[in-house]
């Protein structure tokens, strides 16, 4: 399937944030432009501080930006999430002790009124999807933490929203349970064709992932590059070891350094 | 300081409220002072205002609202009667007076604070003890929790009595009952605190090759402030209560001896003034432990 | 003499027994971890039996324990009355009552910002205050049976309780609220679906801490005046008899009611909080 560059879902002109502290304003954000089209996998990079998870929170409506204008779906932030617009995977998996997995994944089912024989389906579905199926009645402590991880991704899949916005969902997790997520991520994006923004801080991940890379910089938070990546849409892991990978690696620590120069 | 507004609004209020709950409450007794005084009242008949309701017989003798916040012997004293009744017993009588309620509020605070010291020093003993013996730690701990779910309290009468009848009468009978009320909280909370450096802290003073002794005063006792200090909070509060109700069956005075006192001869207002001043004693015991906690926990980095 | 010595054998006994078990391979066993402590009470009775006995301690200083499980035995009708008139209509009602404004006060008070500046500072210093001190006033306005007894129940109850479930409805990460907020919901299923779950835990902490305190209310309160029947009042009046042995049946029953009412409520909470780390 080809991007669809008509009409970006999400579009971002000239935002501005200050969140205002104890110890004087801090620009978090500072004029950053960008276009978000269907079904793109974006990636959001830079050191801490530089914003990414800031912006990623704009989109959600989280965060309300104080200056420039932020659209998704052709809404407000605000008014997107009230229409359900977006799953949203946090760093920790976040399940409620007190539920069983399906239970969690049905937590935003109950809230947004879908019928018991509905949420009982796509739990179901989403479990098969992450590769969760027999799980479902497991509570979220007897499970490791990759598990859980996948089971909050299937939370945010149940309603299936058209975009999923992902802030370091796999920053807690080691090396090798994060390689075979980010291949089932992969494999998942394929399957159900949705847009999904990444805020990572790992640049393998990035580029492995990414259809597009935002590289931000702090102080004020700023977008330094945004690189299309030409990498095919089907991607082994051994992708990694190709020079297409690593030229565009290299392309992105670039920019991270180059953010950082004028910083110093 | 931001919560400042608030608070004084919610005191505010209740002070408020207070005053509109005196109307009602004394209305019937008022009319009928006020009936004797050859005043009019409706209904005239004690009978017939026997049976109606508070609020209507208000509504309906709206003159003798004033009256009801002067009564001598009031259902609910108003505010007023009990701030001053309580400027009158601390400030304008003799310090040594039998009704002076600082006299009786100094013999509540001495048992208090005896009790409340025995009961410490004993239950951070035992706490030492607990967290250094397997024995001591699987045969009495058990014990100190399921004694925190009984009603101790009602032992109170019955040690008064029975030291009084071996010839022990006056502070102590009380400061026993303190004792044994501060002692637990104090033996919970300490044996926690002991026991709260993780493994890494402790294998950390293994490799010093550190000895029990050293482990203690290093490191299980200054871990252990935050939680000593949690439970002398709840100690000394009941502690307080311990002294008030180890109070109730002599005649020795306190703080607790003037509310059965009042309560007897319906002395509403002596009850009131006695119960602000305990509130105030107590209030003023569980401030003094909070400075003292965040002095010692500044001075040790932990707040 | 004799009674003396064989006290200090058998401490010296079952003290060494324990220490062995304690010390032993298994010790943190279900048995031992139940059998440690029953050895040990059990040696505090035989000791006190023995020890009235071989001093000869008069009745009215200290009955011995098979004394009072006789009269314990022998009186469970009056113990029964006092155990209803005390426990069932006195210190149950007060809780339930007091305990359910409380919760109700902390949703709006965790709802009203104004609130909880206001008057959970309020109810943090009244929690600490000696408020059995009521007992005289409550039993003045509502009369000498159970009503006045529910009445500093429900008095002593509402501000532990209160601290205690805001402190709970407060205890959500920015993370789970965030989560929240980005399902659009709504106040209601915020507080059903997240926080109450959340706040279990210390909502039985509160409801345990006021198990103790409304028995406590309840008996304190007779001593300010009762009808001719209730544990404190019997406690009170045997006291005047120099019944101890009464007076001891008495606090063997408050005990038992205390505790049972606690584990109760233990009970429910190990199956309502199961997935809390410190049930688990």
């Amino acid at each position: 399937m080809a991007p669809d560059t008509s009409n970006p879902v999400i579009k971002a002109e000239a935002l501005d944030l200050t969140f205002q502290t104890n110890d004087g304003p801090v620009h978090a954000l500072k004029d950053v432009s960008l276009d978000i089209h269907k079904g793109d996998f974006v990636s959001f990079i830079g050191p801490s501080g530089c914003g990414k998870t800031t912006f990623l929170r704009c989109i959600a409506g989280l965060e309300h930006p104080t200056g420039g204008s932020l659209s998704v779906n052709g809404m407000t932030p605000e008014a997107a999430r009230q229409a359900r617009a977006y799953g949203y995977v946090f760093q920790a998996a976040g399940l409620y002790p007190w539920r069983t997995i399906a239970r969690n994944i049905s937590l935003p089912l109950e809230i947004m009124g879908y019928s018991k024989a509905d949420q009982k389906q796509r739990v179901e579905s989403v479990l098969d999807l992450v590769e969760l199926s027999g799980f479902g009645s497991k509570f979220p402590w007897q499970l490791s933490g990759g598990m859980q991880q996948r089971a909050s991704i299937a939370r945010a899949l149940s309603f299936d929203a058209d975009i999923l916005l992902m802030d370091e969902p796999f920053g807690a997790l080691d090396e090798i349970v994060r390689d075979h997520l980010n291949e089932q991520l992969l494999a998942l994006w394929a399957r159900t064709e949705k847009t999904i923004g990444f805020v990572t801080h790992s640049i393998p991940e990035a580029v492995y992932l990414s259809t597009k890379i935002v590289v931000m910089s702090p102080r004020p938070g700023r977008i330094a590059d945004v690189i299309e990546s030409s990498l095919p849409r089907q991607r082994p892991l051994d992708i990694r070891d190709s020079k297409e990978f690593i030229d565009i690696a290299h392309r992105v620590r670039e920019g991270l350094r180059a953010g950082h120069a004028d910083d110093a | 300081m931001r919560a400042v507004i608030p608070v004084l609004t919610v005191i505010a209020a209740i002070v408020a409220l207070w005053y509109v709950a005196v109307v009602p409450m004394n209305i019937k007794e008022t009319l009928t002072q006020l009936e004797r005084g050859g005043a009019e009242v409706t209904p005239p008949s004690a009978q017939d205002r026997r049976d109606m309701g508070h609020i209507a017989l208000v509504a309906k003798n709206s003159f003798a609202a004033s009256a009801t916040l002067s009564q001598d012997r009031p259902r609910l004293p108003a505010p007023h009667q009990v701030a001053s009744e309580l400027w009158d017993s601390t400030v304008d009588k003799k310090v040594t007076s039998k009704r002076n309620l600082v006299y009786h509020g100094w013999i509540t605070l001495s048992a208090t604070l005896l009790g409340f010291a025995i009961g410490t020093g004993l239950g951070i003993l035992l706490a030492v003890g607990i967290v250094h013996s397997r024995v001591m730690d699987k045969s009495v701990m058990p014990w100190a929790i399921v004694s925190q779910t009984i009603p101790i309290i009602a032992l109170a009468p019955m040690i008064v009595v029975v030291l009084y009848s071996v010839g022990l009468q006056g502070l102590f009978p009380k400061a026993v009952i303190s004792a044994y009320l501060s002692f637990f909280p104090v033996v919970v909370g300490m044996v926690k605190g002991l026991r709260s450096p993780d493994q890494m802290q402790l294998d950390l003073l293994k490799t010093y090759n550190a000895n029990t002794n050293q482990g203690f005063w290093k490191l299980r006792l200054p871990a252990s402030m935050p939680y000593l200090f949690a439970s002398l909070k709840i100690a000394v509060a009941a502690a307080m209560v311990g002294a008030i109700v180890g109070e109730l069956p002599v005649q020795g005075g306190g703080l607790g001896n003037r509310m059965l006192t009042g309560s007897y001869y319906g002395q509403t207002i002596q009850i009131w003034s006695a119960l602000f001043a305990a509130a105030i004693l107590a209030a003023t015991l569980v401030a003094a432990i909070s400075l003292i906690q965040r002095g010692t926990l500044k001075r040790m980095g932990l707040s | 003499m004799m009674y003396l010595i064989a006290a200090v054998v058998i401490w010296l006994g079952l003290w060494a027994l324990n220490a062995k078990l304690a010390n032993g391979p298994n010790s943190d066993g279900r048995m031992i971890s139940l059998a440690v402590p029953v050895i040990f009470g059990l040696t505090l009775l035989i000791l006190w039996e023995l020890a009235v006995r071989g001093l000869e301690v008069p009745l009215v200083i200290l009955p011995p324990p098979s004394l009072i499980a006789q009269t314990f035995a022998s009186q469970l009708p009056i113990l029964w009355a006092d155990f209803v008139q005390t426990f069932i209509k006195g210190a149950l009602s007060g809780y339930v009552i007091g305990c359910a404004a409380a919760f109700i006060t902390a949703i709006l008070v965790d709802r009203y910002r104004i609130l909880k500046l206001g008057l959970l500072p309020v109810g943090n210093f009244m929690a600490a205050l000696p408020i059995v001190g009521t007992a005289p006033i409550l039993v003045m306005w509502f009369g000498f049976d159970w009503h006045s007894k529910a009445a500093v129940v429900v008095v002593m109850v509402f501000f532990p309780m209160l601290v205690n479930t805001v402190a709970g409805l407060s205890e959500t990460t920015s993370m789970q609220r965030d989560l929240m907020r980005t399902y659009g919901s709504s106040y209601m299923q915020g507080l059903v679906k997240l926080r109450l779950p959340a706040a279990m835990p210390f909502i039985f902490n509160g409801l345990k801490i006021s198990s103790t305190l409304a028995l406590v209310g309840a008996i304190v309160a007779e001593f300010f005046g009762s009808p001719t029947l209730g544990m404190g009042f019997r406690i009170s009046t045997s006291v005047g008899q120099l019944a101890l042995d009464m007076v001891w049946a008495e606090i063997v029953s408050a005990a038992l009611a205390g505790s049972l009412f606690y584990g109760i409520i233990a009970a429910i909470e190990k199956r309502v909080t199961f997935w809390h780390p410190s049930q688990r």
